[in-house]
C-alpha cells in the first residue's frame, strides 16, 4: 500500500506480522485506541486465506468455546460499512444447516439444545414444513437448523478493505515485506525484511496465518499446526434460487449464491502449489460437483467456471491459537483458524487490541492459549506449516 | 501426449510416430487443423484452394500427413483438457471426464485474438477477426454481407482479402497502425520475403477491388441500436462513419498459456508479444521437466513456425525420454529455420503494433470485461481508490477476469488499463494466475467414482 523508501527505520507501539483479516482488524482497532501500528505483509493484504475463503459468516456449528468471540464478531459485521467503508457484499441471510438423515437431525437438535444458554437461537424444521419452505433443495435434505443472525459475504472485498481501513486510520501498512529479521531485545522487538524495512516496537502480534510458526518458533513457541487447502468452486451466474448460507451436518459441501447469481461452493480438498498457494485436486472437484448437483437441483445444467484453494493453518482440536506467548512478554499469537476464521476475524482483531491496550480482552480467550499443546507428547512432535 | 491438433501438434505427432511412438493427441476441435487450417464439417465438401488460398499447399501437406498417420496416433477430437495435476490431464469428452497420465506433454495450444475493445464492441454483429475466419472456414458463411475489418495485424488484411474473394463486400479496412510503421519494419519483414510478398499482394488486390484501406486510424464507436449499422472512426483529425452490417476486429494474437500455467511452468514477460509467456529453451523445453511448448501457444510466430517448433519439441521430448529420433540432424536444421521466423516476427510487431494510446483513450463507460460487465472506469476507480497495481488484486476487487472466459479475452485490455492508471510499465502489473477449469465444465459429468475424505462441516468459513 504505502511506498517504501530504501532502508527505512520505523518505530511503533505495535508491530503486526500478517495483513489478513485478523492482523488488519487488529491494526484498525489499535489505531482506534490511539496506538501507533506498523503492519508488515509478505504479499498483498487479504490475499491469502482471508481473501480466498468461501465467505461464510457463521456462528452456527461452532464449538461453545468460540461462541463468545463469534457473537461479538456478529455485532462487528452488523456495522461493517462504518468499520471498513464498504458493505463487502455482506448479506445477513441466515445460515441453514441441513440434515440428510435422522441421525444427523438428532445431532442438530443436540447442538441446538447445548448452545441455547450461550445466546444462540436455532430453529429446526423438518418434514413437509421443511420442504415447503425450501423447495429448491434436493430430496436428500430432510431437515434444517436455521440460525437467523448468520449470513455470508465476499472475502476478497472484505479482507483487503480491513487493511485499507487500518491504513486510513493511520496504521503504516507495508506490503511485499517478507519478515526475516525477528528479535526481542531490551524490552523491544526488532522486526524487518533484512533489506529495506526495520521496525522497533514494544508489542508484536503474530497474525501470519498458515506461516505463523515461522514467527512463533523464533521465540521458542510452538503448536502442532499443519496446512490445509480447502477447495472451492464457483458456477456461472444462474437465476437466483437461494440467499441462505447453506451447511450440511456431516460436511462435504457448503454453498451460497451471490447477488449476481454465481453459486460459491466449498467442500473440496486441495494440495499445496508452491509455498503460497493451494490448488484443488481433480478427484475432490469431481466429488464436490456430484454433491452440488444432488443438493441443488437448480445447478444440474450449470457450468463451473473456476476452482480454487488457499493455504490455511489447522490445529488438531479445530481451535485457533489466540493469546499471549508463554515465553516472550508482549508477544501475542493469533493464527491457525482451521478453516473458520473469516467470521470471527474482526472480533479476534478487536480482542488483540484490547490485550495490548488493557492487558485483557472483554471476550474469554483461555481456550485458545498456545500452552494447551504443552504436554509431554505433543510439543516435540509438531509438524511445520509451509 | 500432445494438446492441440493444429500445425504444431500435427508435426509433433509426426516426429513421435517416426520414432516409433504412439502419441495421444487431444484437441477441442471436431477435426484436426487447428485455427489456421480449420476444416469444415465432414459433410461439407469444400476445396482446400478455396479454404486456405495461398496456404492450400501447406495445409494439404500437414493435414494429409496427419490423416496418413491416424492409425498410429491415439487422436481424441472434441476433447477439452481442463486441468493438469501431477502428470495427469483431466479430459472431458461428450460429458465424460477421465484422467490420463503422461510421460511427456507437448502443449500446442495455439492463440486467440488479442482484443483491445472500442465502444459498441458488444453489439451483435461485431466479431473478432479470428471469429470471422472461423465462420468462413468452418461454416462457409460470412459474418455479414457488408463488413468493416478493423484493428491491426497481418490477419486484418488476410481476412479482408478472404472475405472479398468469397463474395463479401468489404466496406473498409481500418488499420490502427500507421503506414510509416510498415516501412520501419520492412528490413525485418524481408527475413521471409515470400510471406512479406503475400501481405503486399493482399493489400494490392484489396485496392484493385476498390476496398478503402486506411492506416493510422482510431476506432471511435460501433453504432447501432439492436445490432451494428456503422463504424465511426477518425484519421488525421477527421471523423468518418462507414456503414456496415458487421465488423471484424482484433489487434494481433495472444497465446493460450493457461495449461502451461496449470503445469506450473515458469513465465517471463515477452516484450515482443507484450505478454507473459512460459519460458522455454530453443527446443521448447519449459522449466518443468517433461513439459514442452510448441506453436503460437508459446509466443506468436505463425503457422509455418508452428510446424517447425512442433517437430522440435517432439525431438526434445524424445531425447529426454532416451528415444532415438528418426532423423538425427533434424533438430539443428529446425532451429536454424526458426531463427528467420523470430526476426520476421519482430518486424511484424513493429508493422502492426497495438495502439499505444489505447489505454489513455478508452472512455470510462467502455465495457472491458464482457462476462462480468466491468467498465474501464471501474478499473481506473479501483486503481485510484485502492492503490491496486497488480492484476490478481484488480481481479479480486473488481471481478475482471472472473467470468466465463477467466480473463482469456479481457486480460490484455485490463492489464494495459491498470498499467496506465498506475503509471507503470505493462509487465509490472503481472499476469492473472491460471485456475482450473481452463474453460467452463458442466457440474454434471460422468466420471470414475472413488470416494475420499469428507471435509468436516466446522471448516466452512
Amino acid at each position: 500500500m504505502t511506498e517504501r523508501a530504501t532502508s527505512e527505520s520505523l518505530k511503533a507501539d505495535v508491530a503486526i506480522i500478517g495483513g489478513g483479516i485478523v492482523g488488519a482488524s487488529a491494526a484498525l482497532f489499535l489505531r482506534r485506541s490511539g496506538l501507533s501500528v506498523v503492519l508488515l505483509e509478505r504479499n498483498l493484504c487479504g490475499a491469502a486465506a482471508s481473501g480466498v475463503n468461501y465467505g461464510g459468516v457463521r456462528t452456527q456449528g461452532r464449538a461453545i468455546a468460540q461462541l463468545p468471540l463469534s457473537l461479538r464478531a456478529r455485532s462487528l459485521w452488523a456495522r461493517l460499512p462504518e468499520l471498513i467503508g464498504i458493505d463487502g457484499e455482506y448479506v445477513p441471510s441466515g445460515h441453514l444447516k441441513l440434515a440428510r438423515s435422522q441421525a444427523d437431525l438428532h445431532k442438530l437438535e443436540t447442538y441446538r439444545d447445548a448452545v441455547a444458554e450461550h445466546g444462540l437461537d436455532l430453529q429446526i424444521t423438518s418434514g413437509s414444513a421443511f420442504r415447503r419452505a425450501h423447495p429448491w433443495l434436493g430430496e436428500q435434505a430432510i431437515a434444517g437448523s436455521f440460525c437467523a443472525g448468520d449470513g455470508h459475504a465476499n472475502p476478497r472485498l472484505v479482507s483487503p478493505a480491513f487493511a485499507r481501513a487500518a491504513q486510513a486510520a493511520g496504521a503504516r501498512v507495508i506490503e511485499g515485506c517478507d519478515v526475516t529479521e525477528l528479535v526481542h531485545t531490551g524490552g523491544a522487538f526488532i522486526v524487518g525484511d533484512g533489506r529495506s524495512v526495520t521496525v522497533r516496537s514494544r508489542w508484536l502480534l503474530n497474525c501470519a496465518g498458515a506461516w505463523a510458526l515461522n514467527v512463533a518458533r523464533r521465540f521458542g513457541d510452538d503448536a502442532p499446526m499443519t496446512s490445509i487447502h480447502p477447495g472451492m468452486a464457483v458456477t456461472e451466474a444462474v437465476p437466483r434460487f437461494m440467499d441462505l448460507n447453506i451447511g450440511v451436518e456431516g460436511g462435504g459441501i457448503y454453498g451460497r449464491q451471490t447477488a449476481r447469481g454465481n453459486c460459491v461452493m466449498g467442500g473440496a480438498r486441495g494440495v499445496a502449489n508452491g509455498a503460497l498457494y493451494g490448488v484443488p485436486t481433480a478427484r475432490s472437484i469431481a466429488e464436490l460437483c456430484d454433491r452440488m448437483a444432488a443438493l441443488f437441483p437448480a445447478l444440474a445444467h450449470a457450468h463451473v467456471i473456476r476452482f480454487w484453494s488457499g493455504v490455511e493453518g489447522s490445529l488438531p482440536d479445530h481451535h485457533p491459537v489466540i493469546g499471549p506467548s508463554p515465553t516472550t512478554p508482549q508477544l501475542i499469537h493469533a493464527f491457525g483458524f482451521c478453516g473458520a476464521g473469516f467470521q470471527i476475524g474482526p472480533a479476534v482483531g478487536e480482542a488483540l487490541a484490547e490485550l495490548v491496550h488493557h492487558g485483557r480482552s472483554s471476550v474469554a480467550l483461555d481456550a485458545f492459549s498456545i500452552t494447551r499443546f504443552h504436554t509431554a507428547s505433543s510439543s516435540s512432535s509438531t509438524q511445520g506449516a509451509h | 501426449m500432445i494438446v492441440g491438433a493444429g500445425p504444431a501438434g500435427m508435426r509433433a505427432a509426426e516426429q513421435l510416430v517416426a520414432a516409433g511412438q504412439r502419441p495421444v493427441v487431444v484437441d477441442e476441435g471436431a477435426r484436426h487443423g487447428g485455427q489456421i487450417y480449420r476444416q469444415p464439417p465432414v459433410v461439407m465438401r469444400r476445396e482446400r484452394r478455396d479454404l486456405y488460398g495461398f496456404e492450400a499447399g501447406r495445409a494439404s501437406a500437414v493435414l494429409d500427413r496427419f490423416d496418413d498417420l491416424r492409425s498410429q496416433i491415439d487422436y481424441r477430437a472434441r476433447t477439452l483438457v481442463w486441468q493438469i495435476e501431477a502428470n495427469t490431464l483431466q479430459l472431458l469428452h461428450a460429458g465424460r471426464n477421465h484422467g490420463m497420465h503422461f510421460d511427456a506433454l507437448i502443449l500446442a495450444t495455439g492463440a486467440t485474438d488479442r482484443v483491445l475493445p472500442f465502444p459498441g464492441w458488444t453489439l451483435p454483429g461485431v466479431y473478432t477477426l479470428g471469429a470471422a475466419q472461423v465462420a468462413l472456414k468452418f461454416q462457409g458463411c460470412l459474418i455479414g454481407p457488408r463488413v468493416v475489418f478493423a484493428g491491426t495485424g497481418p490477419l486484418l488484411y488476410l481476412v479482408a482479402w478472404q472475405y472479398a474473394s468469397h463474395g463479401g463486400q468489404v466496406a473498409a479496412v481500418l488499420d490502427t497502425a500507421s503506414a510509416s510503421a510498415k516501412w520501419l519494419a520492412a528490413p525485418r519483414l524481408l527475413a521471409r520475403p515470400a510471406v512479406a510478398m503475400k501481405g503486399a499482394y493482399f493489400v494490392a488486390r484489396l485496392r484493385m477491388m476498390g476496398v478503402p484501406l486506411h492506416g493510422g486510424v482510431t476506432l471511435i464507436r460501433a453504432e447501432g441500436a439492436d445490432r451494428v449499422t456503422a463504424l465511426a472512426w477518425r484519421s488525421g483529425g477527421t471523423s468518418h462513419t462507414t456503414e456496415c452490417d458487421a465488423i471484424g476486429f482484433g489487434h494481433g494474437l495472444r497465446s493460450e498459456t493457461q495449461l502451461a500455467d496449470m503445469a506450473r511452468c515458469a513465465f517471463d514477460y515477452d516484450p515482443i508479444d507484450q505478454a507473459w509467456l512460459p519460458t522455454q529453451d530453443s527446443a521448447g523445453r519449459t522449466s518443468v521437466p517433461g513439459v514442452y511448448l510448441a506453436g503460437d501457444g508459446a509466443g506468436i510466430l505463425g503457422a509455418d513456425a508452428a510446424e517447425l517448433s512442433g517437430a522440435r519439441a517432439a525431438l526434445a521430448a524424445l531425447e529426454d525420454l532416451g528415444i532415438a529420433p528418426a532423423e538425427p540432424q533434424g533438430a539443428k536444421r529446425i532451429e536454424r529455420a526458426l531463427h528467420a521466423h523470430a526476426t520476421f516476427r519482430r518486424g511484424l510487431e513493429t508493422a502492426f503494433a497495438p495502439p499505444e494510446r489505447w489505454a489513455a483513450d478508452a472512455p470510462d463507460e467502455l465495457i472491458v470485461c464482457r462476462c462480468e460487465e466491468i467498465t474501464a472506469g471501474e478499473l481506473r476507480a479501483c486503481a485510484r481508490e485502492t492503490g491496486a497495481r497488480e492484476m490478481n488484486r484488480l481481479k479480486a476487487l473488481t471481478r475482471i477476469g472472473m467470468g466465463r472466459c477467466q480473463g482469456r479475452m479481457c486480460a490484455p485490455a485490463a492489464s494495459r488499463l491498470l498499467a496506465h492508471a498506475a503509471g507503470c510499465e505493462l509487465h509490472e502489473v503481472g499476469r492473472l494466475r491460471g485456475q482450473a477449469p481452463i474453460k467452463p465444465i458442466p457440474i454434471v459429468m460422468l466420471h470414475d467414482r472413488a470416494p475420499s475424505t469428507i471435509v468436516p462441516e466446522d471448516q466452512d468459513d
